[in-house]
C-alpha cells in the first residue's frame, strides 16, 4: 500500500490507471495538470509520482524540477511517449528516477513503482563489516542512516542517486558496468537503458559539486562503465 | 588504364594531327627535292660537258694522229688545266695506249661498260658514279674528224673526264637537311594544335564526366556552364535539364515518403493515447473475467489479448518509423553478450523451452546497444517459437566479422519463395494473410537493429531441416559519437 500522485491529462488514461493501480492496492491521487499535482502535493504527501511529460500548461518536465526543487528524495516515474529521445534524457537529468513508456501494462507500472520504492526505503546493498560512516576525502556516507555529507553539509540525494552512491562507494576501485548498476540500483531485470544510469551519474556529480572535467568520486570508464575512486 | 589513355581522344588527335603533318611534309618534301635535286645536277652536268666539248675542240687540232702515249699524256693535262679550280682528272685513250693528267691514277669510275659505250657511239656518254663516300661525274667523248659537210670520222681517240660534285652533293645534302628540319617543324606545329584541339572538345567533357560522377554521388543540384553555341554546348545544356529534371522528381519522391513516415508517427502517436487508457486496464478485465458469465467472459478475455497485440503493433509501428526517419540512435555500451542472450531468453521465460551452445562468460564482449541486441534475439527466438517448431536453439560464436549469434529451429523450414521476403515488413507466407501472432513487423525490426549496428542477418533453412537465422554483429568499434555522453 503506497500512496501514488497520478499526473496525467488524459481523463481515459488518467482514470484506466487510476482503476488498474488501486486495484494492485495503492491509494492514487489523479489530477489533470502540473498546477493542480504541485497543489496536492503537500495535502495529499504521497510516496511516489507518475508524471506525464507532456502537459499542458506547465510540462512535466516542469513539474519534476518544481517537485525537486522542495523534495530531492520524493520518487519520480515519467510516463512518457517511447524513444521521444531528448525528452527521456531531459526527463532523467531534471530528476526522474526512473521511465515506463506509454502504452503501459498496469502490472509493468506496478513493478516500476514498486522497485523505486523499495529502493526508497533503504535497503541498500551492504558489506558485513564495513563501518558504519565511512569517509573519503570530504565525503561521508553513512550506510546506516542512510545520509551523505560533503565537508560536513548533508547532501540531499533522491533514492536511485543514493543507492547508487552507496553501490559504487562499496566497493572502491571496482568498474562496474551500466549494466551491473542498472541490476543493482534500479533492479531491472530486463535490459533496462543505461540512459537512466549516466543520466544519474551525472545528478550525482552535480550534488556533490564534482568539477565536470575531472571528477574527483566518480570516474567515467570509457565504453564499459563507472568506478568510486577514494581521492 | 594506360590502354585507355592511349586509346583516348587527346591520343587520337595528336597521332592523328601527326601523321597530316608528316604526310604532307614529306611528300612537298620530296618533291621540291626531287626537282630542284633534278634541276642542280642537270644544269653542272651540261656545264661540264659544254665546257670540255669547247676544250676538246680547241686542243684536238694538236692532236697527231695516231698519237703517242707522251702526247696523250700532255693532251690530257692541258684539257685537265683549263678548269681553274684543278679538279678535273681526265684519262685519254687510244687502242692500248692511254694518258691520264694524274699520272698512276687507276681512274676506276671509268667502267668497262663506259668505256664501250663511247666506243661504239659518237655520241657523248655520261655517267654519274658514287664510290668511297663522293659521287662523281664521269664524261667519256669520242674525238672526231670532220668537216661541216663531209661525214665525221672516228679518230679512236676516246677522252674521260671526271668530275667530283662535292658542291652538288652538298647542295643535295643540305636540301635534305632543310627538308628534314621543316618536317620537324611542321610535326611539332602539329603535335600543339591538336592538343589545343583535344584541350577545346576535352574540357567540356571532363567537366561533363566530373558532373556526372556528382550526380550519381547524389549530389543532385550539380549544373554545367554552358559555353559558346556548339555541340558541346548542348550537351552541357540537355545534361543541365536532364539534372533539373532529376532533382525536381527525387525532391517530389522525398517529400512524398517523408509525408508517408510522418503519416505512419502521427497515426501511431494518436494511437497511443487510448491504447494507454486500454492497457492499464487489461489486468483488470482479466482479473475479472473468472467472475463473469462464460460469453462475456471470452468477449472481456479477447479484448484484453487484442489489446496488448494492438499495443505491441503501435510500438513496432513507431520503431519503424523511427528507423525510416533516421532517428534510431545506438547507445552503445560494452557487454558479455552470452550473458544479454542468458538474460533475453530468461526475462521472457524461454530458458527451459531453448537449448544454448554459449561461450564461458567474458569470451565474447564487445561494444553493441543492448536493449537492441535484446530485441534482436527476442524476436528471433520468439519468431523460430511461433513459426517453426521445438527444439529451438541459440548458438553464439566468433566469426571473422565479428560475434555470430544463430536461432535454428526444427520446423519445415521457410519455403524457398518466401526465403528472400522473410524481413519485409508484414510479409505474410500464406495467400490467406492468416493473421499471426506477431505485429508483422518484427523481423524486420530485427534487420533494421542489426543493419543499425552495421552488422548483417540472413535468413536460410539448415540441411539437416528447420530455418537458421545468422546474424552477425561486429563486436570491437572505435569509440563513435554515438556513444553515450557521461
Amino acid at each position: 500500500m503506497s500512496r501514488v500522485l497520478l499526473i496525467e491529462d488524459d481523463p481515459a488514461v488518467r482514470e484506466g490507471v487510476a482503476l488498474a493501480l488501486r486495484r494492485q492496492n495503492h491509494d492514487v491521487a489523479a489530477t489533470a495538470t502540473g498546477e493542480e499535482g504541485m497543489d496536492r502535493l503537500r495535502a495529499f504527501r504521497p510516496d511516489i509520482v507518475v508524471l506525464d511529460l507532456m502537459l499542458p500548461g506547465m510540462t512535466g518536465l516542469d513539474v519534476c524540477r518544481g517537485i525537486r526543487a522542495v523534495d530531492q528524495t520524493l520518487p519520480i516515474i515519467m510516463a512518457t511517449a517511447r524513444g521521444e529521445e531528448v525528452d527521456i534524457v531531459v526527463g532523467l537529468e531534471a530528476g526522474a528516477d526512473d521511465y515506463v513508456v506509454k502504452p503501459v501494462l498496469a502490472r509493468v507500472l506496478d513493478a516500476r513503482i514498486r522497485a523505486v520504492l523499495r529502493r526508497a526505503s533503504g535497503s541498500a546493498p551492504r558489506a558485513e563489516g564495513l563501518p558504519k560512516i565511512d569517509t573519503y576525502g570530504d565525503l561521508a556516507v553513512d550506510r546506516a542512516g542512510l545520509t551523505v555529507a560533503l565537508n560536513g553539509e548533508p547532501i540531499a540525494l533522491a533514492p536511485s542517486e543514493l543507492r547508487l552512491l552507496l553501490t559504487l562507494s562499496a566497493s572502491p576501485g571496482q568498474v562496474f558496468s551500466r549494466q551491473q548498476l542498472l541490476e543493482a540500483v534500479w533492479e531491472h531485470d530486463y535490459h533496462g537503458d543505461a540512459r537512466l544510469v549516466d543520466a544519474c551519474v551525472k545528478r550525482l556529480r552535480t550534488k556533490m559539486s564534482e568539477p565536470p572535467r575531472a571528477p574527483r568520486y566518480i570516474h567515467t570508464v570509457r565504453g564499459f562503465g563507472y568506478r568510486f575512486a577514494a581521492p | 588504364m594506360r590502354k585507355r589513355r592511349l586509346r583516348g581522344l587527346r591520343a587520337r588527335l595528336v597521332v592523328a594531327f601527326g601523321l597530316v603533318a608528316a604526310v604532307a611534309a614529306i611528300s612537298t618534301g620530296a618533291l621540291t627535292f626531287r626537282e630542284a635535286r633534278t634541276g642542280v645536277l642537270q644544269q653542272s652536268q651540261d656545264a661540264t660537258i659544254r665546257q670540255l666539248r669547247a676544250q676538246l675542240n680547241q686542243h684536238a687540232t694538236e692532236l697527231a694522229v695516231p698519237p703517242e702515249e707522251s702526247a696523250l699524256r700532255e693532251f690530257a693535262k692541258d684539257v685537265a688545266a683549263t678548269e681553274s679550280q684543278g679538279s678535273w682528272r681526265v684519262l685519254v685513250t687510244y687502242g692500248d695506249r692511254s694518258g691520264s693528267s694524274a699520272p698512276g691514277d687507276p681512274f676506276t669510275e671509268v667502267t668497262p661498260a663506259l668505256r664501250e659505250a663511247v666506243g661504239s657511239s659518237q655520241a657523248t656518254v655520261f655517267q654519274r658514279v658514287r664510290g668511297e663516300g663522293r659521287t662523281s661525274l664521269v664524261v667519256g667523248m669520242s674525238i672526231l674528224f670532220g668537216g661541216r659537210d663531209t661525214a665525221a670520222a672516228v679518230t679512236g681517240v676516246h677522252v674521260f673526264l671526271v668530275v667530283p660534285q662535292t658542291t652538288e652533293q652538298a647542295y643535295v645534302d643540305a636540301l635534305v637537311t632543310a627538308v628534314e628540319r621543316a618536317m620537324v617543324v611542321a610535326l611539332a606545329l602539329a603535335v600543339v594544335l591538336a592538343l589545343l584541339a583535344a584541350r577545346g572538345v576535352l574540357v567540356p567533357v571532363r567537366k561533363l564526366r566530373f558532373a556526372t560522377r556528382r550526380i550519381a554521388e547524389g549530389r543532385l543540384d550539380t549544373r554545367l556552364a554552358v559555353n559558346g553555341s556548339d555541340e558541346l554546348a548542348d550537351l552541357s545544356h540537355t545534361f543541365n535539364e536532364t539534372a533539373a529534371a532529376l532533382e525536381t522528381s527525387v525532391a517530389e519522391l522525398r517529400e512524398m515518403e517523408a509525408r508517408a513516415r510522418r503519416f505512419a508517427a502521427d497515426v501511431s502517436h494518436e494511437l497511443r493515447t487510448p491504447l494507454a487508457a486500454m492497457s492499464a486496464v487489461t489486468d483488470v478485465l482479466d482479473e475479472d473475467a473468472a467472475r463473469l458469465d462464460p460469453d462475456t467472459a471470452t468477449a472481456v478475455r479477447l479484448i484484453s489479448e487484442e489489446t496488448i497485440k494492438l499495443a505491441r503493433l503501435v510500438d513496432d509501428l513507431m520503431e519503424i518509423s523511427r528507423f525510416d526517419a533516421g532517428a534510431a540512435v545506438l547507445h552503445l555500451d560494452e557487454i558479455d553478450l552470452a550473458e544479454s542472450i542468458r538474460r533475453t531468453l530468461a526475462a521472457r521465460g524461454w530458458t527451459d523451452t531453448v537449448a544454448t551452445d554459449l561461450p564461458p562468460p567474458h569470451a565474447v564482449r564487445g561494444r553493441v546497444d543492448p536493449r537492441r541486441v535484446d530485441v534482436v534475439v527476442a524476436n528471433l527466438v520468439g519468431n523460430a517459437l511461433k513459426h517453426g517448431a521445438r527444439p529451438v536453439q541459440v548458438r553464439l560464436s566468433v566469426g571473422g566479422a565479428g560475434a555470430v549469434i544463430e536461432v535454428r529451429d526444427s520446423g519445415p523450414g521457410i519455403p524457398h519463395d518466401v526465403l528472400p521476403h522473410v524481413f519485409e515488413r508484414f510479409y505474410k507466407s500464406d495467400t490467406a494473410r492468416i493473421r499471426s501472432e506477431g505485429s508483422g513487423l518484427g523481423l524486420s525490426i530485427t534487420a533494421e537493429n542489426v543493419r543499425i549496428h552495421g552488422g548483417t542477418v540472413r535468413a536460410a533453412n539448415h540441411p539437416a531441416g528447420g530455418a537458421v537465422f545468422t546474424v552477425e554483429l561486429p563486436l570491437w568499434r572505435d569509440e563513435s559519437p554515438e556513444e553515450n555522453p557521461s
